[in-house]
């Protein structure tokens, strides 16, 4: 797992890929963070972060997608995937190497992001509890995504198409946890299933982190969410990695 | 398989046990059974879609079988997998490798995937038998094909293995660079089991110390690439050019020999003899010829194509 990390984590420095990336999740999270139109962090003038957490979720489901199709679309494409497979590493060894990768690739482009956490500094004294609880939910939403998008990555040899469908699949699930999708949920299948949905809603959990409140349940839902997504990437390539 | 000899015995590195795959209403590969020992060049031999990759994906664990078993040195395939995985060495068919990467952070990658503890020695003796020190440091996407399949070869060597399984290995190349891979596959031979697909039957002869003729996902023949040639229709057939006058006597005296199964005249000058099984009787055709007026004579190799057309043609009727 470690030798799959190593060369995955690499491969994001070695081409124009991981850096053009980086410059457009800095600027466009920049945009989202200072825009009249969106945060307003300067106009707002509040020495916290909310103006920033508040749009990474939306950026993210797009920006993950393009992190997350290469990892198995491009290893199945190209063969690789038959030179991996047949090394003695298992499976899942693999998968996690790679996940692992990605999502530490994630984390440096978040930690790049430092520059709005020191402006919110000179415009005040945040409270730099919320800040780390509000970079832990960025992280671990970045994490979920990424999970859901390695296995459209491991379901089709095409990275457009495995993009498309981790887009479509990880709006899907941002949309499940707005109130007027839950409200129209009620209205259709009754409370009960609106309060299953609202569990079950990704944008809740990030929410409250973001906002400082470090919840039990809210780092379990990120776990099952992104262990199960793994574990359902691991069965679709175990099936499909040799057609 | 009767009247085929096989190489002696060693000991059992590879056993494959009615291995089958389908894909859908495909026959891939039709319960084949063979083993391979130390020492074994075993050449897979057999048309285009025949199931020779399949089931060397199968071998490596690349592809899981629908019924049958592999065991590698001992270990069982669908048991064992990574300790059988640490035996095999393999190079699959379009040599695949991570094209941004240079060649020697490949070799890298996969001596630290495979545990090997001294990745330096490793690959310096890797990159020595593949002749790539030219291009170690450039990135395997600008390497020729040629280069690119000497790369993906070191990868198959970085730990030494015990077995090789090694699909189409010279393809791609370029005659000098053939010729060189051969020489490597087989100073690699003692010691190890080597399974090596290919269609060029020259290779085969070359290279392989057994054979396995493929069709159709079922081992048609398991053989020596000697013993092959022996069956092939003109091995040991003499073509004799001579003086025409001395020809009609000649025909009727070796239509008499217990040796010669038949004499097909070519021309004025020139006949074929044709022996009784593929046998080697050019002696007695010298003492026959005493004292005639010869042009030439011309001893014929049996050929591994004409014998692989035959097999396989059979199976496709």
């Amino acid at each position: 797992m470690k030798a799959v990390f190593r060369r995955e984590f690499k491969a994001y420095f070695s081409s124009p890929l991981g850096y053009v990336y980086i410059v457009i999740f800095l600027v466009a999270s920049g945009f989202l963070t200072l825009s009249r139109d969106f945060g307003r962090m300067l106009e707002l003038r509040q020495a916290d972060l909310a103006s920033f957490f508040d749009y990474l979720p939306w950026l993210f489901v797009v920006l993950v997608p393009a992190v997350a199709m290469r990892l198995w679309a491009e290893e199945r494409k190209s063969g690789t995937v038959e030179l991996l497979l047949t090394l003695p590493i298992t499976l899942e060894g693999a998968y996690l190497g790679k996940f692992l990768a990605g999502w530490s690739f994630l984390g440096v482009s978040l930690f790049l992001t430092w520059p709005v956490a020191y402006q919110a500094a000179r415009l005040g004294n945040p409270d730099w509890g919320v800040v780390l609880s509000g970079y832990l939910a960025s992280l671990l939403t970045a994490g979920a995504f990424l999970a859901v998008g390695m296995l459209f990555s491991a379901l089709s040899r095409n990275q457009v198409v495995a993009f498309i469908l981790a887009v479509a699949a990880s709006v899907a699930f941002l949309l499940l946890g707005l109130p007027q999708t839950l409200e129209t949920i009620g209205n259709l299948l009754g409370g009960y299933v609106e309060q299953l949905f609202a569990s079950l809603s990704l944008v809740d959990h990030f929410e409250a982190l973001s906002r400082g409140l470090v919840e039990l349940r809210s780092l379990v839902f990120f776990f099952l969410f992104t262990i199960g997504w793994l574990a359902s990437g691991m069965l679709v390539l175990d099936r499909t990695r040799a057609t | 398989m009767e009247g085929y000899s096989k190489p002696a015995a060693g000991e059992l590195l590879i056993e494959v046990q009615d291995l089958a795959k389908h894909y859908g209403p495909i026959r891939a590969v039709d319960g084949i059974s063979f083993e391979v020992r130390r020492g074994d060049v075993l050449g897979f031999l057999g048309p285009n879609g025949a199931g020779k990759t399949t089931a060397m994906k199968m071998i490596t664990g690349f592809v899981e079988p629908d019924r049958g078993s592999v065991r590698v040195a001992g270990h069982d395939l669908a048991n064992a997998s990574l300790e059988a995985r640490r035996k095999i060495g393999y190079l699959p068919e379009t040599a695949p490798a991570y094209g941004e990467m240079t060649v020697a952070g490949f070799l890298e990658f996969v001596a630290e995937a495979r545990g090997i503890d001294n990745i330096a020695a490793a690959l310096d003796r890797v990159v020595q038998a593949a002749a790539l020190g030219r291009v170690v440091h450039q990135t395997i996407e600008t390497l020729s094909k040629g280069f690119q399949r000497r790369v993906s070869l070191a990868q198959a060597l970085i730990h030494d293995p015990e077995v090789l399984i090694l699909d189409e290995p010279t393809d791609g190349l370029d005659p000098n660079q053939k010729a060189s891979v051969q020489e490597l596959i087989t100073s690699l031979s003692a010691g190890r089991a080597i399974v090596l697909s290919t269609h060029i039957l020259d290779e085969a002869e070359r290279v392989c110390n057994r054979a396995l003729v493929i069709s159709e996902g079922r081992i048609l023949v398991d053989s020596t690439p000697e013993a092959l040639i022996a069956k092939a229709p003109n091995h040991n057939v003499m073509r004799l050019v001579l003086d025409s006058t001395a020809l009609p006597d000649l025909m009727t005296s070796l239509e008499g020999k217990p040796w010669c199964d038949r004499v097909e005249r070519l021309s004025e000058t020139t006949i074929d003899i044709y022996p009784q099984r593929g046998e080697n009787h050019l002696g007695a055709l010298m003492e026959l010829t005493a004292g005639l007026e010869i042009h030439s004579i011309h001893l014929q190799e049996g050929r591994l194509n004409e014998l692989f057309r035959d097999i396989t043609r059979g199976v496709e009727a």
